[in-house]
C-alpha cells in the first residue's frame, strides 16, 4: 500500500516540478483561451516580430545556413534604421528536419512569443505540418522554402506563399522550350516515382500542350532503387532524342553518366533540384555533362559572367561583412540573400500598417521588384490571385565548368 | 548496464505519512496543469507525457527484460500510421483508433519478436535497426501510398472537447493523455509486480536460470517484445492526434536512437524513470539549440555525456540515492537526538 503511492508520488511530484517550470515560463502571456490569436496581430511601435523553424541539425542541417544568413541580413537591416523606424526581431528556431518538431517550434513561435508571421520555414514535410495550422490561426506563411505547387493556393490557403520557383513552372518552360525549339522530338522521361516527380511530369505535359504525344518513353525509379541503369537502357531503346532527366542529385549522376556510357547523346534537361555542379556534375563527370541544360531564375555564385556585377559584389560584400563564415560558392546563400530582400520589401510596402492582413495583402502586391541577384530580365510579380514569385526563368547550358544563361527570359504561365 | 532492482527498503517508507499528501497533491496540480498555463505549454507537456508512455514500453523490453531495441520508432510510425488512416480514411473516431493501434502494434511486436528471438544482444540490436532504418521507406512505397498518403504524409483534425465542455482542444487532448497514462502506467506496474513480471525480469537476469525453474523463456520474451511495441503503437497513435500531422519524414530512424537515450537517462528498469527521460528528450535539444545554433549536438552531447557520469542510473536512480542519503541523515539524527536524552 505505502510502496505503491510511494511510486505515484514519485510520479506526479514530477509533474508537479513540470508545472513550476512552465508557469514560470508562461506566466507573462495570456490566460491561454483558444481561439485564433494571429489574426489582427500586428507589429508593436518598437518591433516587429519575425518566426522561423529551420533545420540547424539533422538530416538537411546544410540548409541551416539560409537562417543564418538572415539573421545577419535583419541585423544589419537594424543597424540602419530598421523598416520605418521599426526593429526586426528575428526569431529562429532549430525544428531537426522533423515535421512534429516543426509543428511544436511553430506554435511556440506563434502562442508564445506572437510572432507577426512565419518567414521561410524550410522543406516540403515542414511546411505541409503547419499549412493547416497558421492558416487556422490567420498567421502568414510567407515565402515558404519548398518548390512543392501546394503554396500557391491563396483561395483555399490564403495565408501560405510559397519562394522557391514551383517544379510544375520549371517543367512548364522545359516542355514550352522543346515544342519551340524541336517541334518533332521524341522525349524520353525519368522521374521519381513520388509527388516530386509527379509534380514535374505534370508541368512537362501541361508545357507540351497539344504536343503530349511528342514523350515516347517515360521510366521512374524508387528512392530505394540502388541504380537507374536498366531505366537509361529502356529510355534509349525508345529511340528518343531528348531526355527529360527528373530526379535526384544521387540519380541525377548516375543517368547522366550511364547515357554517355552508352553513348546515348539526346538533348538533355536536368532539374533545377539536381542542378548543382559539385554535387552532381562533378561525380557524373564534367566531360559528360557537357550541353545539359537547366533553368535558372538568380546568379550562380560561381559562375565567372558575374565577378563583376554589381548586384554579385553588393552581396560578397554583404558575405564578407555580416557573415563571413558563410560559403561564397553556396547558391543557398544567393537564394536567402533574395527571400529576405523580398521581406524587408514587403515590410516596406505595409508602411505604417503593420498586420498580418496587410503583410498577405502587400506580399500578394509585388510588381516588377528585382533584387540585383537575380538573373537580368526576372522579376517578381505577385497578385492577390497570384501567389507565384518567380514565372520567369532563363535556360542554362552546361559548358563543361559552369552553367551559362542563355536565350531570353521565358514565362511559364499561358 | 543491466542491474536487479534495488529492494527498496519497505521498513524506512512505514515512516512516511506525507506520502499520500504529495501525491494528492501532485495529482491536483497535473488537473490545474492546464488551466494556468498557455495552450502551448499545455501542447509542450502533452508531448512529454505521450513520449514517457513510448519510453515505458521500450523500458519494459530493455530494462525489465534486457532486450536492447533501436527499432522502436517503427512501432510509434505504425501507431500512428493505424491512427492517422482509420481517422482521414475511413471517418473512425479518434478514441476507436487507440486500441486499433495497439492491437496492430501488439501483432506486428508479437511477431517480429518471435523469430528474433534467436538472436541475443547486439545482433538483435541491429536487426530492430533495420526495421527502424527502412520504416520511413516502406511508408513511401507507391502501393501503401493510397493510404499512408507518401511521402506528403496525412494531415488529420484535432479532436474537440466533447460532451460540450468549456475546454480548447489542446486541454482536452492533455487530459485525454495523462488519463491514458496512468492507466498505462498503473498497468506497468501491475505487471511487473506480479508473476508474469517477475519472470520477464528473471529472464534478463539469467535466462539458463530462468528456464530451470520452468519459465517459457521464448514466449515470455516475444510477449515482452509485444507489449513493449504497443506501448510504443498507442504513444504513436497519440503523437499523430496531438500533431495533426504524420509523414514518413517524421519518424526517422533518429526517433528510436532517441528513446533509448531516454530511457538511459531516464533510468532502466524504473516505471518513474520514463517520465524523467521525456523530459530531457523533450527539453535538451531546445536548451542546445539556444546555447549554441552552430553546433547544438555538442552542446546536446556534453549535457548527455555529463548526465551519464554524474547518474549511473539514471536520473530515476540519481533521485532514488538522493532521497535515500536525506533519509538516512534524518536518521542519523534522530538517533542521535534519542542519544542524547539517555
Amino acid at each position: 500500500m505505502f510502496r505503491r503511492s510511494s511510486f505515484w508520488a514519485r510520479s506526479l511530484t514530477i509533474a508537479a516540478m513540470g508545472i513550476v517550470s512552465c508557469s514560470r515560463s508562461g506566466k507573462s502571456k495570456d490566460d491561454g483561451t483558444a481561439g485564433p490569436v494571429g489574426s489582427g496581430a500586428s507589429a508593436s511601435a518598437a518591433e516587429i516580430r519575425i518566426g522561423q523553424t529551420m533545420p540547424y541539425s539533422g538530416p538537411a542541417s546544410s540548409y541551416g545556413t539560409i537562417g543564418k544568413l538572415q539573421a545577419a541580413f535583419f541585423k544589419k537591416v537594424n543597424r540602419e534604421g530598421g523598416i520605418q523606424g521599426r526593429k526586426i526581431n528575428f526569431i529562429t528556431l532549430d525544428d531537426a528536419y522533423s515535421p512534429p518538431k516543426a509543428v511544436e517550434q511553430v506554435r511556440r513561435l506563434v502562442e508564445e512569443d506572437r510572432v507577426l508571421l512565419i518567414f521561410q520555414p524550410l522543406g516540403t514535410p515542414s511546411n505541409t505540418a503547419i499549412h493547416k495550422y497558421l492558416n487556422t490561426q490567420k498567421v502568414p506563411q510567407l515565402f515558404a522554402a519548398s518548390g512543392a505547387s501546394q503554396w500557391n493556393d491563396p483561395k483555399n490557403f490564403p495565408w501560405t506563399m510559397g519562394f522557391n520557383a514551383n517544379y510544375q513552372m520549371e517543367a512548364r518552360i522545359y516542355g514550352k522550350h522543346i515544342v519551340k525549339t524541336r517541334p518533332e522530338a521524341k522525349i524520353a522521361v525519368l522521374y521519381q516515382n513520388d509527388d516530386y516527380g509527379k509534380d514535374y511530369l505534370k508541368g512537362l505535359r501541361d508545357g507540351l500542350g497539344d504536343k503530349g504525344k511528342l514523350i515516347v518513353a517515360e521510366a521512374t525509379y524508387e528512392v530505394s532503387d540502388p541504380t537507374v541503369d536498366s531505366q537509361i537502357a529502356t529510355l534509349k531503346g525508345s529511340g528518343a532524342d531528348t531526355f527529360v532527366n527528373i530526379t535526384t542529385p544521387k540519380f541525377a549522376a548516375q543517368a547522366i553518366r550511364r547515357a554517355f556510357d552508352m553513348t546515348w547523346a539526346p538533348a538533355q534537361y536536368l532539374n533545377n533540384v539536381s542542378a548543382s555542379v559539385g554535387s552532381v556534375l562533378t561525380p557524373a563527370g564534367l566531360d559528360k555533362a557537357v550541353g545539359l541544360m537547366t533553368v535558372a531564375y538568380y546568379k550562380d555564385p560561381t559562375d565567372p559572367q558575374w565577378n563583376d556585377d554589381a548586384g554579385m559584389k553588393e552581396w560578397r560584400e554583404f558575405m564578407a561583412k555580416e557573415y563571413p563564415e558563410g560559403s561564397l560558392s553556396d547558391g543557398a546563400n544567393v537564394y536567402a540573400y533574395l527571400a529576405a530582400q523580398s521581406l524587408v520589401k514587403v515590410l516596406q510596402q505595409c508602411g505604417r500598417d503593420v498586420t498580418s492582413e496587410n503583410v498577405m495583402k502587400e506580399a500578394g502586391n509585388l510588381k516588377d521588384f528585382a533584387p540585383a541577384q537575380l538573373l537580368p530580365g526576372i522579376t517578381i510579380n505577385t497578385g492577390p490571385h497570384d501567389y507565384l514569385l518567380f514565372e520567369q526563368m532563363r535556360l542554362a547550358r552546361f559548358d563543361g565548368k559552369t552553367w551559362v544563361a542563355f536565350g531570353e527570359v521565358l514565362t511559364a504561365s499561358n | 548496464m543491466m542491474r536487479p532492482r534495488s529492494l527498496a527498503p519497505i521498513a524506512l517508507l512505514r515512516h512516511r505519512p506525507a506520502v499520500p499528501v504529495i501525491s494528492a497533491l501532485a495529482l491536483g496540480a497535473a488537473v490545474l496543469l492546464p488551466f494556468v498555463v498557455s495552450d502551448y505549454r499545455a501542447f509542450e507537456v502533452t508531448q512529454v507525457i505521450i513520449q514517457a508512455i513510448a519510453l515505458l514500453g521500450l523500458n519494459l523490453l530493455t530494462g525489465y527484460n534486457g532486450q536492447i531495441s533501436l527499432g522502436h520508432g517503427a512501432f510509434y510510425a505504425t501507431g500512428a500510421y493505424t491512427a492517422a488512416i482509420l481517422m482521414s480514411r475511413f471517418d473512425v473516431a479518434y478514441w476507436l483508433t487507440l486500441p486499433c493501434a495497439a492491437v496492430v502494434c501488439l501483432g506486428v511486436g508479437f511477431s517480429f519478436g518471435w523469430p528474433a528471438l534467436r538472436l541475443e544482444s547486439s545482433y538483435l540490436a541491429l536487426a530492430t535497426f533495420a526495421l527502424g532504418v527502412s520504416m520511413p521507406q516502406v511508408l513511401k512505397y507507391k502501393h501503401l501510398a493510397p493510404w499512408t498518403g507518401g511521402v506528403q504524409g496525412l494531415t488529420l483534425d484535432k479532436p474537440e472537447a466533447p460532451w460540450g465542455l468549456p475546454i480548447s482542444p489542446d486541454q482536452w487532448l492533455y487530459f485525454f493523455c495523462l488519463a491514458i497514462m496512468v492507466v498505462l502506467f498503473a498497468c506497468a506496474r501491475t505487471f511487473l509486480r506480479g508473476h508474469a513480471g517477475l519472470s520477464v525480469q528473471a529472464i534478463r537476469e539469467h535466462p539458463v536460470a530462468a528456464a530451470a525453474v520452468g519459465i517459457d523463456v521464448p514466449m515470455y520474451k516475444a510477449l515482452t517484445f509485444g507489449i513493449s511495441a504497443m506501448y510504443a503503437g498507442i504513444a504513436g497513435a497519440l503523437s499523430a492526434m496531438s500533431v495533426q500531422f504524420v509523414s514518413p519524414d517524421s519518424f526517422a530512424a533518429l526517433l528510436s536512437v532517441t528513446f533509448l537515450v531516454g530511457i538511459v537517462v531516464g533510468g532502466l528498469s524504473s516505471v518513474s524513470g520514463a517520465i524523467y527521460g521525456s523530459i530531457f528528450i523533450q527539453f535538451a535539444p531546445k536548451v542546445a539549440s539556444d546555447v549554441s545554433k552552430a553546433a547544438p549536438g555538442v552542446v546536446y552531447g556534453l549535457v548527455l555525456l555529463g548526465s551519464v557520469y554524474l547518474m549511473p542510473l539514471g536520473i530515476a536512480g540519481g533521485l532514488k540515492r538522493l532521497a535515500e542519503l536525506v533519509r538516512e541523515r534524518a536518521r542519523g539524527m534522530s538517533r542521535k537526538r534519542r542519544r542524547s536524552h539517555v
